[in-house]
């Protein structure tokens, strides 16, 4: 009964969707308030009606119940319960309810907090927004509709890809797809912003702090995953330039610009049409995303959610929202007015070659991930392939002079800059980056000669972070008492944008070390034997079965010392999984900044030996430690007064904001 | 393995062929001397494992990469060069098992693309500001329009009737 409910609950949300999505706009084009008035209550029902929905398809899964073909064909009742949680998404039907679902939160976010908005924008606003959702509900309900019934009900479940079952993964895509989903209010404000002829300061106010969020959890998201990547895929690889790895790498690359060219739209009214421009794409390519993984053209070597069928209504309701945007911006672009003015050297200009690089990077990764179905479907018989090599050697050498660049653009002022002023704050920053890379040629004397460089550019980027906090609170300036009270007074946006820029130098150097200075030692080993790794000594105590939950794994026993004293025991596992069959292999890994000894256990040899594998990964928790400061950096500008005095509810006027 | 269906980066890798791929390169395949071992290895991260789903041979454990992987220690060992080795590889397999794609006809837009894109929007922007930077000079103290005083009077009572005493941050 509860999935009937859901099932109804999905049909009239997309009658609703479709209602939102006529009514306003005529009503913004009839200039009559009634109609437009009526899409508060419709964004609002139709996020309660994808709620009930959602919630009656989660409750399928907690109690599996079989009687539904998605929780049959994809849970099983021996599974623990977050693994029937994260079930829900964990399948294609279900991930696409999950995607209409946060879309339909951020519809009715602007409903509920857009009061200051001007009133045909925002009901142009909360209409387009309700056409991304009706044709993915349509698309819901005629090609992959999560509440059908199986007749007669299964007594038991064919239950979930073992690799998603990981905690990591569980909360992967809700992050991925909060990001995804979260740039459509952007592309939203983009093209209700193109259809009324012009952009007005609330504009930047409202996209920047929407923007923002998405492009934290995405931030996460794509973490999560390459974090898991790294311990359950088994050889210490964290990023492989996978074509559906790219798939969410492009939103976020394209999401970075965007972010930084709103801020200047925001403060300077500059970059209007180009902003505009970022937004329509940035969302694009996160329905390219979806595209990619869901047609399965990437994919098609194996039967990975292969449906011909899904993958072309896809593509037509991509080609409709791309297409009709980008032909919406030819026409109109060049009446929006072009805003402030400003030198190349200033912080403008900065965030102008800022855009430039991520873009570039942005197209180089969409080329390199298509440029073989392209090159196919020219011509039949010229196979490439476009893999690690090419994007180490194109994307590397974009975002070096990024890098170096984001200190010197973080301390130039707005409009107008002095670059001279700028690189002397940052001489100390030079100098320690320079101490840093003579360190890190002494430390290692092996590797690529190039890696001390890179180091040195990460730490660059970190002291860049620490010079622009200080020159921001005057710290050789005034007293320290002073500095304090500025140091209180800084806006949180300031401090958001000196942690993420932190946590991109901190990403840096743990890219380059773990890339740079990775050890590993393949052995076949017997119980009792030994063998070192980067100071540590790593003996086999042997192998022995264990049951889980819901798998049958052989654990690996090892222990570890470090110059003759013990450091830790460690396990390493190879999991089979009841239902379906299938291995996993579980890395033991002890942690620790300095960097992860990181073991696998291979395959049992003839001689009753087993194959080994240990890995020294120098400070590869850098990577991750760097995305979540990313992350934070974000929250906390999220957090600041200055966007929640923009919000919604409140007085639209600007309290003075503190200067900068 | 319809069941398999999940958007999650990192499934499309796994449900290759190649699922707890612990095991690519096995303690027998190894080379005696170090240096022929680490070309070798450096060669198996190019080359594509044909089988699977942009994985090079190196991260592979499919019977077809580590036939592959043997076949480079094979010619190494042999006394090939690294580019006899590729090129021995390609003849028998075509440019699908280059990782890295050769520049040639068929791949100079791919390989152009970073310096084309980088011209081309550096071209789109950098006008626009260069000429705003020339307009700067002259423009900047130009008076308001009676629409744009009119807005500022209107912001600024807005301001005045709601503004409050400055808090804490």
């Amino acid at each position: 009964m509860i999935i009937e409910i859901g099932h109804f609950a999905l049909l009239l949300a997309t009658l609703i969707a479709l209602v939102q999505t006529v009514l306003p706009a005529v009503g913004a084009w009839k200039n009559s308030s009634p109609m437009m008035a009526t899409a508060t209550p419709a964004a609002l029902l139709q996020l309660t009606l994808i709620t009930i929905s959602f919630c009656a398809l989660t409750h399928a899964y907690l109690t599996s119940d079989f009687s539904v073909e998605n929780v049959w064909a994809n849970s099983h009742s021996a599974k623990p319960w977050l693994y029937k949680l994260s079930g829900v998404w964990g399948n294609h039907e279900g991930s696409m309810l999950l995607w209409v679902l946060i879309l339909a939160s951020f519809g009715a976010a602007v409903a509920l907090f857009g009061d200051n908005l001007p009133t045909t924008f925002r009901a142009r606003v909360l209409s387009v927004q309700a056409s991304i959702a009706l044709a993915f509900l349509l698309f819901i309900v005629f090609t992959s509709n999560p509440f059908l019934r199986l007749d007669p009900a299964a007594p038991e479940g064919r239950g979930l890809n073992p690799i998603l079952q990981d905690p990591a993964l569980a909360f992967h895509p809700p992050f991925l797809y909060a990001g995804y989903v979260g740039f459509s209010m952007a592309f939203s404000f983009a093209v209700a912003a193109l259809l009324e002829g012009r952009i007005d300061a609330a504009w930047a106010r409202w996209v920047r702090p929407w923007t923002l969020a998405a492009w934290m959890t995405l931030t996460l998201g794509i973490a999560m995953g390459s974090w898991w990547a790294y311990y359950e895929l088994g050889w210490g690889g964290w990023w492989f330039w996978d074509p559906v790895e790219n798939a969410s790498f492009m939103p976020w690359l394209a999401g970075t610009a965007l972010l930084h060219s709103a801020s200047v739209m925001e403060k300077r009214e500059a970059l209007k049409v180009w902003t505009i421009l970022l937004a329509i794409l940035t969302f694009s390519l996160s329905l390219m995303g979806t595209f990619l993984v869901r047609s399965g053209v990437l994919t098609s070597v194996h039967a990975f959610a292969v449906d011909p069928k899904r993958g072309s209504v896809i593509l037509v309701i991509m080609t409709i929202f791309v297409g009709g945007a980008l032909a919406l911006y030819a026409l109109r672009a060049s009446k929006l007015k072009i805003g402030g003015l400003f030198q190349p050297i200033s912080r403008e200009g900065a965030l102008v070659l800022n855009n430039i690089l991520l873009t570039t990077a942005t197209a180089t990764v969409f080329v390199g991930t298509l440029y073989p179905l392209l090159l196919e479907a020219i011509d039949k018989d010229a196979k490439i392939s476009v893999g690690p090599p090419y994007f180490n050697m194109t994307f590397v050498p974009l975002m070096i002079p990024l890098l170096i660049a984001i200190p010197v653009g973080a301390l130039l002022p707005w409009k107008r800059g002095d670059l001279t002023g700028a690189l002397q704050r940052l001489t100390w920053a030079a100098i320690a980056s320079v101490v840093v890379i003579l360190g890190a040629f002494a430390l290692t004397r092996r590797g690529p000669w190039l890696a001390p460089l890179a180091i040195g550019v990460g730490a660059w980027v970190i002291f860049g972070a620490i010079a622009d906090w200080l020159t921001r609170v005057r710290a050789f300036e005034v007293k320290p008492d002073e500095v304090l009270r500025r140091a209180r007074n800084l806006p949180r946006a300031a401090y958001g944008s000196i942690l993420a820029h932190a946590g991109v130098g901190l990403m840096t150097i743990g890219i380059t070390a773990t890339t740079a200075w990775q050890t590993e030692i393949i052995k076949a080993m017997k119980p009792g034997e030994t063998l070192a790794v980067a100071g540590y000594d790593i003996t086999f105590r042997g192998v022995a079965p264990r049951r889980g939950a819901n798998y049958q794994e052989t654990v690996g026993a090892f222990k570890v010392d470090r110059h003759g004293s013990p450091v830790l025991e460690l396990e390493t596992a190879k999991r089979l999984y009841d239902m379906p069959r299938q291995a996993t292999t579980e890395a033991g890994i002890y942690a620790s900044l300095a960097g992860d000894l990181y073991l696998v256990l291979g395959d049992e040899l003839q001689d009753g030996g087993y194959a080994i594998r240990a890995y020294f990964n120098p400070l590869v928790r850098f990577i991750w430690l760097g995305a979540v400061l990313m992350s934070l950096g974000g929250l906390l500008s999220l957090s600041d007064r200055r966007l929640r005095v923009g919000a919604p509810g409140r007085a639209s006027a600007r309290s003075p904001a503190p200067a900068e | 393995m319809r069941t398999c269906k999940a958007n999650v980066v990192v499934v499309a890798l796994a449900s290759l062929c190649c699922i707890g791929a612990a095991s690519a390169v096995e303690p027998g395949e190894r080379l005696a001397d170090p240096a022929l071992e680490a070309r070798a290895r450096g060669l198996s991260t190019e080359l594509r494992c044909l089988v699977c789903q942009n994985q090079s041979i190196d991260d592979s454990n499919a019977p077809l990469a580590r036939d592959l992987r043997m076949l480079v220690r094979e010619r190494l060992t042999a006394g090939d060069s690294d580019k006899d080795v590729r090129a021995f590889v390609v003849a028998r397999y075509g440019d699908f098992v280059l990782l890295k794609p050769p520049f040639n006809l068929n791949t100079l837009l791919l390989w152009l693309t970073p310096l084309l894109v980088l011209g081309g929007i550096a071209a789109l922007i950098v006008p626009k500001m260069r000429r705003s930077s020339v307009r700067s000079s002259n423009q900047e103290s130009q008076p308001l329009t009676a629409e744009e005083e009119a807005q500022l009077e209107r912001l600024l009572r807005l301001q005045t009737s709601t503004e409050t005493p400055k808090t804490k941050l």
